[in-house]
């Protein structure tokens, strides 16, 4: 294919002060701001049109405290090890990129794992997203909530992990032949990242402790 | 790299290809291939309502026997042709015509810019809207056929519905993916990769209808997707965000928790709903804008103005979503809000209406065939708008709520209002996609065919909607009020088949002149504005050479300028 | 009973709120007529006059026009006119004016189900027996509590009747899918939600028989969930009541 130059793809536009890709990446997380708004005003509108009694603390409701705050830590070390990543590539040292990309995504599929376990001990008790609390009595949808809004973060997770991956297996290569571009996506990658690791700082309260 | 150009591959070049006209016009035919598919659905619908429990006539034979008896069709194909009808017009047909096909062709050549934003990620979105056409499409040939719950799926009737709602949520999915997509790339392009020169206030109107109705794609569709989620875990994975506990379905207890909102559907549905009709009609006025601009050989009146309206409109019709449930039982604060923010909504619309007819005047009116359709847009989208008046407002929405009035109101803003206004954009621009220009006599033919029937289907609707007949009735005859209107039912289905076959000159246009020997000349329309400052069609990168622009959009019939217009890429010798 | 006349326009109005409505409708329609012809008109001289022609040229120039300013402002201050003087209070007298007990209402619970009404009248006692989702049953279609005394001597039909000249009650509440009960010749259309009861009122200011709708598509047979609604004198309603009573066979 002939390339076409198209201009702001590394330089930042005059009016805007970014690059095309940091205005996209921004449109988008503004987009994932409207999802998740209206998950928060679900939750809000379920929540008030229940009996008050039978909407569940997060410990009433059998979710584990200590482990969501564990996911939280390594969540937000995974974001710090992210602009780590990025600043060593400022710095043109690919090396530390690499060790802290890859501890970001590592730390990523460990937050999945937990997760998982979490899952796997409700699936255990019997808990599905299809249960009610409490057991009779006009229940209140609870877990349908706490499935749906962890099942959609997590897949918000897995995504990230898996375009980090790429970036970092296959994507790398770019930086020999155009460092300003590659650092763009590590940047474009973060903002995301970031994001994903915010919505979970709203969610875990929402859901563990409220 | 760059003289590989011509070897690429017929699948790089017509199918898999990342340029945004050939995308254009991929989005604009296969819209076009739905929006027929979603005309003919109807056409079986209106055989129901004029002549029930009759034969189909030819294709009666041919469906199956889950969706007629002896040719006649059954209530449940009813309920799917009506759901899909109203799924494949809006979210298949005119949103991916008027922002995929028109967006995608003219807002890169109008800013000058070589491309999209992000050409990889234009046709990414592309793909998803054939991928989520084609999952709806395919929903009729499931055990239970397609969904029926209507266009707006209201729970708790969807979710206890046959596997296409399914089907329809999965493609929902994808088509509002493919928006957003669209939508992120259009607000990077217009805002990054203007032409020098090409300031905001002196972009083409089209190009702001593009950039509105983007950040209303962009940030009003997320909710529904958060909607279609929902609905899919309460289908699939037995969750009741919108099951209340205690019901009771067909004698049988549901098994369901409950605990959930029938309403919260709606909000949700409606969040997004309702910019999506400004999603459907702004593109149509900016099409609109640029014609009469060019017909009338002057500038437009009150650009300023109407572009302000615009942005207005786009901002507060994020705060009108609940008129639709004036009828749900909410208590009267939360409509009288609503209310007052449905009127004012109208007074932005009423700027930019009467902006382009005062835009008439003082030109030199030609009555070319856009031009035809672009001034009929003006009275029909009017009494589309004015009937929105009496639907606004709670009292009067009493005795029409869900009655053929809202069929008539909202078609006549889409149907003879968008439609037309699309078919202003196909006759405007056909020259500078294919370098063929369209024949004359039989686009007059079409547009004149089309007005009178056009209003032949929608305008006895407004009466049976006064009668109080309710929409989405298999058989209206059925009450003594839909009995009373049955001669009005035959007229609409009758106008309806021949606004089909005043369809045929416009098919038959479409392909012959493609095949012309003769090529449309460079600026057939002698425009200003900057797509026809390019090769005809334009090639793989559009501009020979990068524009600069030193005016306003439209400068035509300046004084003292050799021509009668002054294309913006022209200096002007001061 | 006078047989009612349906045409092309708006159906006969029997209720004491009508009157506001089909005013509103009426006035609102003319004040659109108005703007169309006017607004049309001058798109249609502008056509003539502005065509293009030999000798005729356009003009650079924008015209100052000023009344488009008054066309505007005449549009909002109409609409706020209809919204401050008519559309908000008549909404709320529809909404709000709910009849308390010493108005002496006729209280009716309507169950809508696909595809079917039910009205359920108190009966004599006046009180409504105790009723849950869990007891609807083909034998119990209003969902009633056979251990309550108190629904006994409920009454449970399939047409709607109620007497001319009094305020009617109406709860509304759904088995399934989402209804909407609307009663053309009354001009009231409620949405009837299912895990809600929604209050409504209306009264009727002539006798007739007419028709129920549901207005929301609630499934296959949506369009043949209809019913009777029979508005009767004081008298025959009371008469209908007791002949209903009798029909239960509770004296015996």
């Amino acid at each position: 294919m002939s390339e076409l130059v198209i201009p702001y793809r590394t330089e930042p536009h005059p009016v805007t002060g970014v690059t095309s890709g940091k205005l996209g990446i921004w449109l988008f997380l503004a987009s994932e701001v409207m999802l998740f708004g209206a998950l928060f005003s679900s939750y809000v509108l379920l929540r008030v049109g229940v009996l008050q009694e039978h909407w569940p603390l997060g410990v009433e409701a059998g979710l584990n405290v200590p482990i969501g705050t564990f996911n939280t830590i390594v969540l937000i070390t995974s974001s710090i090890t992210m602009v780590m990543a990025w600043a060593s590539l400022k710095m043109d040292n690919v090396g530390a990129y690499k060790k802290y990309f890859a501890a970001t995504i590592a730390l990523g599929l460990l937050f999945l794992v937990i997760k998982g376990f979490e899952y796997g001990d409700k699936f255990s008790h019997h808990i599905f997203p299809a249960t009610g609390w409490p057991g009779a009595g006009d229940p209140s949808p609870f877990y349908g909530l706490y499935f749906t809004f962890t099942g959609l973060h997590a897949l918000h997770v897995a995504l990230g992990i898996l375009v980090n991956l790429w970036l970092l297996i296959w994507g790398t290569a770019l930086f020999k032949t155009d460092p300003e571009c590659f650092t763009g996506r590590i940047e474009i990658a973060g903002l995301y990242w970031h994001f994903v690791d915010l919505v979970w700082i709203f969610l875990f309260p929402v859901l563990y402790l409220l | 790299m760059s003289d590989t150009h011509d070897e690429l591959g017929f699948w790089r070049t017509y199918v898999f290809s990342t340029d945004h006209k050939t995308i254009g016009i991929q989005y604009g035919i296969t819209a076009l291939v739905f929006l027929f598919f979603g005309f003919s659905l109807m056409m079986m619908m209106r055989w129901q309502l004029a002549y029930p429990g009759e034969a189909i006539p030819i294709i009666g034979g041919l469906l199956g026997e889950s969706s007629v008896d002896k040719g006649a069709m059954l209530p449940n194909f009813y309920n799917q042709l009506g759901a899909m009808h109203g799924t494949i017009m809006v979210f298949m047909g005119i949103v991916p015509l008027a922002v995929g096909a028109f967006g995608n062709f003219v807002v890169p050549l109008q800013i000058g810019a070589v491309d999209m934003a992000f050409p990889r990620l234009n046709m990414m979105s592309y793909q998803a809207f054939v991928i989520g056409g084609i999952v709806m499409l395919s929903s009729f040939f499931l055990p239970g056929g397609a969904a029926s719950s209507g266009w707006t799926s209201y729970a708790p009737l969807s979710i206890t519905a046959t596997t296409g709602q399914t089907f329809w949520l999965i493609g929902m999915i994808f088509l509002i993916a493919s928006s957003l997509l669209g939508a992120l790339n259009f607000i990077v392009t217009i805002l990054h990769l203007r032409a020098p020169g090409l300031t905001f206030f002196r972009l083409p109107f089209f190009v702001w209808s593009q950039l509105v109705t983007a950040f209303l794609l962009l940030l009003a569709f997320p909710p529904l997707q958060a909607a279609a989620v929902f609905q899919l875990m309460d289908r699939l994975a037995g969750t009741s965000f919108f099951l209340p506990s205690g019901l009771v379905v067909g004698g049988e207890p549901l098994a369901a928790v409950g605990g959930g909102s029938p309403l919260l559907w709606q909000h949700l549905f409606w969040f997004l709903a309702h910019p999506e009709v400004y999603v459907l009609i702004l593109p149509g006025m900016g099409i609109v804008a640029e014609v009469i601009a060019n017909n009338t050989r002057k500038p437009l009146w009150g650009y300023r103005p109407m572009v302000y309206s615009l942005l207005f409109l786009g901002f507060l019709s994020f705060g009108v979503w609940a008129h639709h449930m004036y009828m749900t039982g909410m208590g009267t604060t939360m409509s009288t809000f609503f209310q007052i923010t449905t009127m004012i909504i109208s007074i932005p619309s009423v700027i930019i209406l009467t902006c382009l007819a005062i835009s008439l005047w003082g030109g030199a009116i030609r009555f070319t065939v856009p031009m035809l359709f672009a001034l009929a847009f003006l009275p029909m989208f009017g009494i589309g708008g004015l009937t929105g008046l009496p639907l606004g407002l709670a009292a009067p929405d009493a005795h029409f709520h869900d009655t053929y009035y809202v069929i008539g109101h909202f078609h006549y803003v889409v149907a003879p209002g968008t439609i037309f206004a699309m078919f202003a954009g196909i006759y405007y621009w056909y020259p500078k996609a294919t370098g063929r220009a369209l024949n004359v006599t039989l686009g007059k033919l079409h547009f004149w065919l089309s007005l009178i029937f056009m209003n032949g289907v929608f305008m006895p609707m407004m009466f049976e909607g006064m009668a109080g007949v309710s929409r989405r009735l298999f058989d209206p005859t059925i009450y003594e009020h839909g009995a009373a209107v049955h001669g009005l039912t035959m007229m609409t289905s009758w106008s309806a088949w021949c606004l089909a076959l005043a369809q045929i000159p416009f098919i038959i246009n479409f392909f012959m002149s493609m095949r012309k020997k003769e090529r449309a000349q460079e600026n057939p329309w002698q425009a200003t504005t900057l797509e026809w400052a390019t090769p005809t069609p334009p090639p793989h990168g559009n501009f020979t050479e990068p524009p600069v622009v030193y005016c306003g959009p439209y400068e035509y019939s300046v004084p003292g300028a050799p021509n009668d217009f002054t294309p913006q890429h022209v200096k002007r010798e001061s | 009973m006078n047989e009612p006349q349906y045409g092309w326009w708006l159906p006969p109005d029997v209720s004491v709120n009508g009157a506001d409505i089909d005013f509103m409708i009426i006035a609102i329609h003319w004040f659109m007529l108005v703007l169309f012809i006017f607004w049309g008109g001058f798109i249609a001289y502008c056509l003539v006059r502005f065509r293009e022609r030999p000798g005729h040229s356009a003009t650079y120039q924008l015209i100052e026009a000023k009344w488009n300013r008054w066309l505007e402002i005449g549009v909002a201050v109409a609409e706020t006119v209809v919204l401050v003087a008519f559309a908000v209070p008549v909404w709320a007298t529809i909404k709000n004016d709910l009849p308390d007990p010493k108005q002496d209402p006729t209280v009716i619970r309507v169950v809508a189900e696909q595809f079917k009404w039910l009205f359920h009248y108190p009966g004599k006692d006046g009180t409504f027996g105790r009723t849950a989702p869990e007891f609807y049953a083909d034998d119990n279609p209003a969902g009633l509590d056979d251990d309550d005394e108190a629904g006994w001597d409920d009454i449970t039909v399939r047409g709607l009747r109620f007497p001319v000249g009094k305020p009617v009650l109406a709860r509304l509440t759904s088995k399934d899918a989402i209804h909407s009960f609307k009663l053309p010749v009354m001009r009231v259309t409620q949405d009837v939600v299912p895990g809600m009861e929604i209050a409504i009122w209306f009264e009727a200011k002539e006798t007739g028989q007419f028709q129920v709708a549901c207005a929301q598509l609630c499934g296959l047979g949506h369009y043949e969930m209809k019913a009777d609604l029979i508005i009767q004198s004081p008298e025959d309603f009371q008469k209908w009541l007791d002949e209903e009573h009798d029909a239960l066979g509770l004296d015996e």
